[in-house]
């Protein structure tokens, strides 16, 4: 089963939507608490990083009956530097956005921790594409 | 594992009594209730026994079980065990006293409020969030309702329920052991019947989450006992009652713990939030899940609005309960001694025996135990979904389309009960006049069909 879902840059009133809609069905699924838990995690650290730095972009989630894949596309910077960006602690904040407890540099390693598989490709000025895979 | 017996339930039906409304269907907030045959059914897995339904009943259709009030004979010392507010149910002119002298000439050899073991409870809850392994957010597990809502809805929150048993349970256990031990009472001799504010109370007496058995011996609704000792009150010539029949002295603290906040002005450190009335609890937790919300230390979660006050059994209006019970807070010490509350002296034995077992998730959403047939239900569901009109008019029997659509891709009913279905059916001749009135029988029942109904008015 494959859902889309479309997520606005800016709109952090909605974000999360996504996140609680995924989160319903692997209920459904009688998926295992854990697995919801680290994917829903996952899920919506990587939302969030399409509303914060994106203009758009498009969550696509495959539902199978041992896994769930999701694909976060995004129109946006991109990011310059991946293997940085994976590192704990290092965010592109500016100092008056970590003061206000924003941009801990916390968001792609917390996905990493919370996915069995994860792939990030980026073009800086084009674009970002997150995937991950959790085995049920 | 998943516990697999299903919960049990003090909310009935009066199918007698019952027009088939469908209000209870409409504000379930699990969406326990379906409508077939002109009668509400409930899906024993869904229902957490808030109550909603209850209020939501036009003709009152809907009871609380409760004991057999004779029952307290059965017992040599019958014991009156009931939460403070009880007193706060009653007009003003009625004092204590005469509450008091009713309750001993219907028979009860004492009385107890439940709130006396709050100064033990409170003492439990700071040492837990001392403890720097307790989990964020530790929550409530005082309100019933809500530890069912959790496990039927929020199934990943259940680790973050606080297993302390309620201040009711180890009141009781007090009460037992007190009486066993300082006036030689035989275990078997004492009845504990509690005065319940709400069907959640009751539905966790009989059958505790949790917990092995509870140490409770019976059940009295809150409105019938306060009929029963209001009209006594009113019949006047109370005898007095012995002079070791009386109420304890409470703190401020336990008088208030049953109220909005009275779990959290306890706390004094960290961020620690009281929510009301299961709705608005449900939205918190459905954000707190996704990890939108951190950083909290504490949750004290009612499902009533105005928690214990706004209890479906209680007699008095919520606000005039929270009035006269912060009233009585006022008027109440601080801090209560032994002499006051002889409690305090088995705080060590009560701490002992505070922890409850092992709360298990019964995900209510689970739509086959094998995962390809729930995915093919699944799949079923949403395009049904697609095709209903997401009005929610429930004349399918279902409280909304997604609902229904649910019920569809499970294969339990037929998409030919929406009446946007049957329409486009007819208008192809695909379903006629007399198929679609036998399906309304199904879910409706005959009666609201009878032309008779109609035969006074005049209709062009």
């Amino acid at each position: 089963m494959v859902f889309e879902y479309p997520v606005q840059g800016g709109d952090f009133t909605n974000a999360g939507t996504v996140s609680s809609k995924v989160k319903k069905m692997m209920r459904q699924l009688g998926v295992d608490a854990g697995v919801i838990k680290r994917t829903i995690v996952a899920l919506y650290e990587a939302e969030v990083n399409i509303v914060a730095h994106a203009y758009k972009g498009v969550i696509t989630v495959q539902l199978d009956s041992d896994k769930i894949y999701i694909k976060l596309d995004d129109e946006g910077p991109g990011i310059p530097d991946i293997n940085q960006a994976m590192q704990r602690g290092y965010s592109t904040a500016s100092p008056e956005v970590r003061e206000m407890g924003f941009g801990a540099g916390m968001g792609l390693p917390n996905i990493k921790a919370n996915s069995d598989v994860l792939e990030v490709h980026s073009v800086v000025g084009k674009g970002t594409t997150v995937e991950i895979t959790n085995n049920f | 594992m998943e516990a697999q017996e299903s919960f049990h339930h003090a909310l009935k039906f009066k199918y007698d009594l019952c027009i088939g409304c469908s209000h209870c269907t409409e504000c379930c907030p699990t969406a326990a209730i379906h409508i077939e045959n002109g009668r509400p059914v409930l899906d024993d897995n869904r229902c957490i026994d808030c109550g909603h339904c209850y209020l939501a009943c036009p003709v009152h259709a809907i009871y609380i079980e409760q004991d057999d009030f004779q029952t307290i004979y059965n017992y040599k010392v019958p014991v009156l065990l009931c939460p403070s507010i009880f007193g706060s149910q009653f007009p003003d002119k009625v004092k204590e006293k005469d509450i008091v002298a009713a309750v001993a000439d219907l028979g009860f050899r004492h009385i107890y409020e439940v709130e006396q073991s709050v100064d033990v409870i409170k003492q439990l809850l700071s040492k837990k969030m001392q403890d720097p392994d307790r989990g964020m957010p530790v929550i409530s597990s005082f309100c019933p309702a809500i530890v069912r809502l959790i496990q039927v809805k929020f199934p990943s929150l259940v680790g973050n329920l606080m297993l302390t048993k309620p201040p009711l349970d180890l009141t009781a256990l007090y009460i037992k052991k007190h009486l066993v031990e300082t006036q030689g009472v035989a275990p078997e001799d004492i009845g504990i019947f509690y005065v319940a504010p709400c069907a959640a109370k009751i539905a966790a007496v009989k059958s505790p989450v949790g917990d092995e058995k509870s140490p409770i011996d019976g059940v009295i609704n809150m409105n019938y006992l306060y009929n029963k000792v209001l009209r006594r009150i009113k019949q006047g010539d109370c005898p007095p009652p012995p002079a070791d029949l009386r109420m304890n002295i409470l703190s401020k603290d336990a008088l208030l713990w049953a109220l909005t906040d009275g779990e959290i002005s306890l706390l004094k450190k960290g961020r620690n939030l009281a929510i009301d009335d299961v709705h608005n609890v449900s939205t918190f937790l459905e954000k707190l899940e996704n990890e939108d919300i951190d950083d909290i230390d504490f949750l004290e979660l009612r499902a009533c609005d105005q928690s214990c006050a706004g209890g479906i059994l209680c007699a008095n209006n919520r606000f005039l309960i929270v009035e006269k019970q912060k009233y009585r807070a006022e008027k109440s010490p601080a801090e209560v001694t032994v002499k006051e509350n002889g409690l305090l002296a088995d705080a060590d034995y009560l701490d002992k025996h505070s922890k409850v077992g092992k709360v298990e998730p019964r995900s209510m959403d689970k739509l086959d135990n094998d995962i390809s047939v729930a995915m093919r239900k699944m799949e079923k569901s949403i395009s049904i979904n697609k095709h209903l009109p997401q009005i929610d008019c429930r004349m399918c029997g279902y409280q909304s389309c997604k609902e229904f659509s649910l019920a569809v891709g499970s294969e339990k009913t037929d998409i030919k009960r929406c009446v946007f279905i049957q329409r486009i059916l007819e208008q192809n001749a695909r379903l006629s006049t007399e198929e679609a009135l036998q399906i309304a029988y199904q879910i409706w029942g005959t009666d609201k069909f009878n032309p008779d109904n109609i035969a006074d008015l005049a209709i062009e």
